[in-house]
């Protein structure tokens, strides 16, 4: 007897299946390897420095590639902490380097490369154009969090500008800026970008940051100095991780950051001596 | 015709003015953000070179291979787990089932911390993995954890309800008639269900190339590693607005083929009726 609304079976699926992953897998399969590499784990504010760095550095040894990665010194700290393998890290300041010092996940003694400073990032024809218009109320300041590097300087910068009488901002000129924030970013470069893109009119970052601007020609925007007796020398230290799984390689990355032609190259993007 | 007073339209037919005012602005609301991503897109010149630059192809490449791992393992094991929802009764599958769905209302994020305290370096189960060699957070595996993770409750659901589709008694006749329990689930419940599993599978999918913040958490945003398209969007938004649009135009691409895909795979034709 023929069973009642008995279905009539598809093709099995199955074999659809399979075609359907092929082209998938053939692109997938592409994987390059072979040969030495470096991750390196870099403050957001040396990636223009230490692309070309890497470059420099891949070009005299052949077979080596460097692997950058940038962010906020806080993240890279706590990616490191939580089970980040990398062969070096460079911070934006020695808060985060010490933290990892006393956890025994750096190898050696961290050595300080470069240092910066900060400035004042403002759109142009915008309400920001000069130091005092960051109190104004209304203007929207973007600033990076108190926990990554640049944040915790400009928070210092903000604080002296209050203090000296001389620039003449008044006590509250830290509290009143700080009113102002609009955005609290993770990084440098987020920072900037947000006033790059016009969201906000003004933001406070790194020195280094004048020449990157100006080399992407970026246009809508200027920096207003701030005065160097507020201002900040902000260090930058550099030091192999204790798990890298190439010590001498990373060694000699740091030996040629440390290089005066290492030097040379951060100079060229804007960073001081340490 | 008369002309009715649109206060009687509405009231004889509310999916007629309201459904289609609604529509209009669903659509807008929708549309327009995607509209002006492709101009803005449009308008760059470089947008080739940001398509096929270095850090776009990686990552479009890291995405695809750890999106097709994790949908693997979600089909090998999330379909006998879904059949064995939808047929058994007993207290704790039906316990099971309910946890099942926590990953679709937990915050990825908080998935993403979880995970780093079960698989971190210091992990109740990662640093016992650790001292054997095994790292999982921070590394390729850790993207495919967190993909599993977040997309595996969307095809088993789904699975589970293409399986109780199927009648029971379609598997019960063919047993009667001397069929082995294995091949009347391949031959008969697997085709019938099929349809659901797909469509399963490509939300599934879906979510598993967009996934963003559980990643960012346990699997952080290492070139070539870890960081897939969503994350390399987040870190060119950083840099470059060119890069940004550039990214988003492809995965939105992706997104509006594998809809594409997911309406054909499950159209009627395809379902064999």
């Amino acid at each position: 007897m023929p069973i009642p609304n008995m279905p009539t079976l598809p093709v099995p699926p199955l074999k659809q299946t399979k075609v359907f992953f092929l082209p998938l897998l053939v692109l997938i399969v592409s994987c390059g390897g072979g040969g030495e590499s470096l991750r390196v784990f870099a403050a957001s504010s040396l990636r223009g420095a230490f692309t070309e760095v890497a470059k420099v550095f891949e070009a005299e040894n052949p077979g080596v590639a460097v692997k950058l990665d940038f962010g906020g010194s806080q993240r890279m700290r706590s990616q490191i902490e939580f089970g980040a393998r990398g062969d070096i890290f460079a911070s934006a300041d020695s808060v985060h380097m010490d933290a990892l010092v006393a956890a025994d996940l750096v190898s050696g003694t961290p050595v300080d490369f470069a240092s910066n400073s900060l400035v004042v990032l403002a759109m142009s024809q915008g309400r920001v154009n000069a130091i005092a218009d960051l109190a104004e109320p209304g203007v929207k300041v973007v600033l990076a969090n108190s926990n990554v590097p640049v944040g915790a300087y400009t928070r210092k910068v903000l604080e002296n500008l209050s203090q000296d009488p001389t620039y003449g901002l008044g006590r509250s000129f830290k509290d009143d800026v700080l009113a102002n924030l609009a955005s609290g970013e993770p990084n440098v470069n987020s920072a900037f970008q947000k006033v790059v893109l016009g969201v906000v009119d003004a933001g406070i970052v790194y020195e280094t940051e004048t020449l990157l601007a100006l080399e992407a020609g970026t246009r809508n925007i200027h920096f207003i100095p701030i005065p160097t007796a507020a201002n900040v020398k902000a260090n930058y230290p550099i030091a192999v991780l204790a798990e890298a799984a190439e010590p001498e390689l990373a060694d000699s990355f740091v030996e040629f950051v440390l290089s005066d032609r290492g030097r040379t190259l951060l100079r060229r993007h804007g960073f001081r001596s340490p | 015709m008369a002309v009715m007073n649109p206060v009687t339209q509405i009231r004889n037919n509310p999916a007629g003015i309201l459904g289609s005012g609604g529509a209009v602005l669903f659509v807008l609301f929708i549309g327009i953000p995607v509209i002006a991503l492709l101009i803005r897109a449009a308008q760059q010149s470089n947008f080739l070179d940001a398509v096929t630059g270095d850090t776009a192809l990686t990552a479009l490449r890291l995405s695809l291979f750890t999106s097709v791992i994790s949908m693997a393992v979600v089909v090998l094991l999330g379909t006998p787990f879904a059949y064995l929802l939808a047929r058994s009764d007993r207290l704790w599958v039906r316990v099971v089932d309910s946890l099942v769905e926590l990953p679709l209302v937990l915050p990825p994020v908080v998935a993403g911390v979880a995970m780093l305290m079960a698989f971190g370096r210091n992990g109740l189960i990662g640093s016992g993995l650790e001292s054997i060699g095994l790292h999982i957070s921070f590394t390729t595996t850790a993207v495919v954890f967190a993909q599993i993770f977040v997309a595996s409750p969307f095809f088993v659901r789904s699975a589970k309800l293409g399986f109780q589709s199927v009648a029971k008694d379609y598997e019960d006749v063919a047993q009667t008639l001397g069929v082995s329990p294995l091949r009347t689930f391949f031959r008969i419940t697997l085709p019938l269900a099929a349809p659901a599993m797909f469509t399963g599978l490509g939300v599934a999918w879906a979510r598993a190339l967009s996934e963003f913040g559980a990643t960012m958490m346990f699997a952080g945003n290492l070139t070539g590693e870890t960081q897939t398209m969503p994350l390399a969007i987040m870190s060119a938004m950083e840099t470059s607005l060119d890069g940004a649009l550039a990214l988003s135009v492809m995965l939105l691409a992706g997104s509006v083929l594998l809809l594409a895909l997911l309406g054909l795979l499950t159209h009627p034709r395809w379902q064999g009726r």
